[in-house]
């Protein structure tokens, strides 16, 4: 009898153990992010903080198709100028600030007229909100916005508490207050980013953790290191060099999911005097310059095959692609008659990239193809905020730089290709390519949309003021006990349905 | 004595004052535009123009500075530019990490430098003084980052004695604090133990052949005494300079150290602070660090004349 009891106990103490040890999981990332205010906050990695902090009024699945979360209903009307909603009922924010249709409202009406709000050119469209009852919000538009609801996907969706925003004004992100699976508890400024679970989530069972710990760990050989050594339990944006020992690792496991962004070589075709060259002036030797990149050669010798080839905003798994144009083989010669055409033969062009090893790689290996074809490139490497900040004055040729991505196709391209966009450090302006880009954000029909996307890509697959390279694969690595983990396009670090087990 | 710290001090006053317009200027000098850092992906122009003005950009220089070094002396060294943090309150996080594992690095070197530059004097030509010469000269040249991660691989992920990085406050949990800040501060101190070591020998090997210690060995004095109370303490003058200087050394390798280690000190910020041209972190920790450093030299001049009594009256 008395052994039995033991082992019961000893059973009991087991599982209570592994229990307290899944309570905490620990999470390596890339940077430490900025403030924790989605009003405020601009860095991509903040946001994976908020996938546990800030509920949205609509989320995306891994298809990128809209998906209820604190809206569990929505509909246009017909001249697409209202967008109603249906909220969640019996939600409250981590201080106990019930959630309604006059938060929402609050929510809105802060990301546009909060001065230090980054979200303004988000819900732009937003002219007014309007309190139906007190689980339905209408928002009426200036103009139709099918970019909206997809914006509210995102950090403009994100519900703060309007009881604490109130309060603490543009220091909300000190100790921000939002309704999601956990709320804030501490932050030490580049050390820890400590979150607790909300017991009255509206969700609460698909949350498997007592808190979460955010460490920010920048250099990615470190970040592995503390992943194998188990002092945290999964971590972001694995190097893409890593990915073979990782597997090899039985300990560990690998997720991965081709982001929404792009990385490409933006050219300099009409900013300022330093466009006059005959890259920047002429497209058919831009078009030449692609044709002498091999991207799959690329991706194999500086990414050992994990990214994505690409040639357009959108990478080839995306619904938005427009298949009429692959991903080019490499055709030096071809490369080489499209600059005699130009009566450019043996040109020289300066393209500046960042200084971290990966795109000097990146840029060293486009730079032995491009020899081939008769394109010198001088490489000039500059610290990311000056290569920027040169970018944007228009002082460069060549730039290599990339884009993070968004959920709705125009995040991708309407302000790098419009005229008047307010990313476009090119400085291309086609009429045409604006008026296909303006209908697209117009339009609630997916089918017309889609033509529009084609009939610009066409353009701009002949123009060429960016020419893109490859997309990014979010790499994430786990601990095999991290169950349930599910990678999505955004990077984002989704916690409902993920548990540790021993 | 109590004249001759008054006197540093206010000497200090101007150079501090010097330091601050420098950093002032320089960072000015630095390419990259503060306000497309702080901007990211979302830089439309009205948030520049409104960014531009809320941190006072468009104000000329001089005014900058004056707005800047008028609140700095009324204790308000401004927010940080990317996280709103109040700067003195970042610093008043952040130094107690730097001098934790600054000290911490300074006990490793000192008590592996100083000792085995003392045993290689007094072997001088044997095998024992080669041996320190050559672990020496390998703590010099292997570069922290290198060893560092090596140290990683090994203690943490091969052999799981040791957490890989990370940071617990001292008033925490005091012996997880130590556990983590032990590999750091080895790597941080183990190149100060190298230079140490040379100056602590040729110091030594100086003072074994004056005239005095031959006089006390004479007078029949054992070993002991005649090398640990009569020549270590001669030599240890030049030593002390050496061990100031390494404060500015160790300062600067705490940037690297922290980085590979991630523990949220100084260097940490400000080679985040830089990356993003958060100025007025920037500003603040260089300002504290000079003072810091003025600090330290006073420090180690009022030793001098603790250590060698014929100093005193200069």
């Amino acid at each position: 009898m008395l052994p039995k009891k033991i082992l019961a106990l000893a059973a009991a103490l087991m599982v209570s153990a592994s229990w307290v040890h899944a309570a905490d999981l620990r999470i390596g990332l890339a940077e430490d992010p900025d403030v924790l205010d989605p009003d405020q906050s601009r860095t991509f990695v903040g946001r994976i903080v908020y996938a546990s902090l800030c509920d949205k009024l609509v989320d995306i699945t891994p298809a990128l198709e809209i998906t209820p979360m604190l809206a569990t209903g929505w509909s246009w009307s017909d001249d697409g100028m209202a967008l109603t909603m249906t909220l969640r009922e019996g939600v409250t924010f981590h201080d106990g600030t019930p959630f309604n249709a006059e938060a929402v409202a609050y929510n809105i009406n802060r990301s546009k007229t909060l001065e230090e709000s980054r979200r303004k050119s988000e819900v732009a469209s937003i002219e007014s909100t309007t309190v139906v009852d007190e689980y339905t919000i209408q928002m009426n538009l200036s103009k139709p916005d099918a970019t909206l609801i997809a914006q509210l996907a995102d950090r403009a969706g994100m519900m703060v508490s309007p009881t604490a925003a109130a309060a603490t004004g543009a220091e909300f992100g000190l100790a921000p207050v939002c309704s999601g699976p956990f709320s804030f508890k501490e932050r030490v400024q580049q050390d820890r980013i400590v979150l607790e679970k909300f017991p009255a989530y509206w969700n609460a069972d698909a949350i498997n953790f007592d808190s979460v710990t955010f460490l920010p760990i920048v250099d990615g050989t470190v970040r592995l290191a503390n992943l194998r050594a188990g002092d945290i339990d999964m971590l972001e944006r694995l190097s893409a060099t890593d990915v073979a020992s990782v597997k090899a690792d039985a300990a560990l496991g690998l997720e991965q999911a081709v982001s929404l962004g792009y990385q490409g070589i933006t050219v300099n075709v009409n900013n300022g005097d330093r466009a006059n060259t005959p890259l920047g002036k002429d497209s058919r030797v831009r078009r030449a310059l692609s044709l002498a990149i091999d991207r799959e050669a690329m991706n194999q010798v500086v990414f050992d095959g994990v990214m994505a080839p690409g040639n357009q905003a959108f990478p080839p798994n995306s619904p938005w692609y427009d298949t009429a144009f692959p991903v080019p083989a490499r055709d030096v010669e071809a490369a080489k008659a499209l600059l005699a055409e130009a009566g450019a033969e043996n040109i020289t062009v300066e393209i500046q990239t960042s200084n971290d090893p990966v795109n000097q790689q990146l840029m060293q290996v486009i730079q032995a193809m491009a020899a081939e074809a008769g394109i010198t490139i001088n490489i000039v490497s500059k610290e990311f905020t000056t290569q920027l900040s040169e970018q944007t004055a228009g002082n460069y040729q060549g730039s290599q730089i990339g884009w993070s991505g968004r959920v709705d196709p125009d995040g991708n391209i309407h302000s790098f290709m419009t005229c008047e966009g307010g990313l476009n450090d090119s400085k291309y302006c086609n009429p045409e390519v604006d008026a296909l880009l303006n209908a697209a954000r117009t339009s609630n029909d997916l089918a017309a949309r889609k033509v529009s996307y084609d009939a610009a890509s066409a353009i701009l697959a002949e123009d060429m003021p960016i020419i893109y390279l490859y997309h990014q694969t979010w790499l994430w690595a786990l601990s095999n006990k991290v169950a349930g983990y599910t990678p999505y396009p955004d990077g984002m670090i989704r916690l409902q349905g993920v548990s540790l087990t021993e | 004595m109590l004249s001759f710290l008054g006197r540093r001090v206010l000497i200090a006053i101007p150079t501090v004052l010097l330091i601050s317009v420098f950093v002032f200027a320089l960072q000015k000098f630095l390419p990259g535009d503060p306000v497309l850092a702080l901007a990211g992906e979302d830089r439309n122009p009205e948030m520049l123009a409104f960014l531009r003005e809320k941190y006072r950009l468009n104000d000329p220089l001089y005014l900058q500075y004056f707005h800047w070094i008028g609140n700095a002396l009324r204790g308000d060294l401004g927010i940080s530019l990317r996280t709103q943090q109040p700067v003195l309150e970042l610093i008043g996080q952040k130094l107690p990490v730097t001098v934790q594992l600054a000290v911490m690095a300074l006990i490793f070197a000192v008590v592996i430098g100083i000792p085995a530059g003392v045993i290689s004097a007094y072997k001088k030509g044997t095998w024992i003084d080669w041996l320190a010469n050559i672990i020496s000269l390998s703590g010099l040249s292997v570069p922290n980052f290198w060893l560092g991660i090596m140290l990683i691989l090994l203690v943490s992920v091969k052999l799981g004695w040791l957490p890989a990085s990370g940071y617990q406050p001292l008033t925490e949990d005091p012996l997880q604090s130590l556990r983590t800040m032990l590999m750091p501060a080895f790597v941080l101190g183990s190149g100060l133990a190298a230079t140490l070591m040379r100056h602590t020998r040729s110091a030594m090997l100086g003072v074994l052949q004056s005239d005095y210690v031959r006089t006390a060995r004479a007078k029949g004095l054992n070993e002991r005494t005649v090398v640990l109370k009569h020549a270590l303490r001669n030599a240890l003058v030049p030593i002390v300079t050496v061990v100031t200087l390494l404060f500015g050394e160790l300062l600067a390798g705490a940037v690297l150290t922290e980085q590979i280690f991630t523990i949220p000190g100084f260097g940490k910020l400000v080679v985040d602070a830089v990356f993003n041209r958060d100025y007025a972190v920037v500003q603040g920790i260089v300002l504290c660090t000079a003072i810091a450093f003025i600090a330290m030299n006073i420090l180690a001049d009022a030793l001098y004349r603790i250590l060698n009594p014929r100093m005193r009256d200069q």
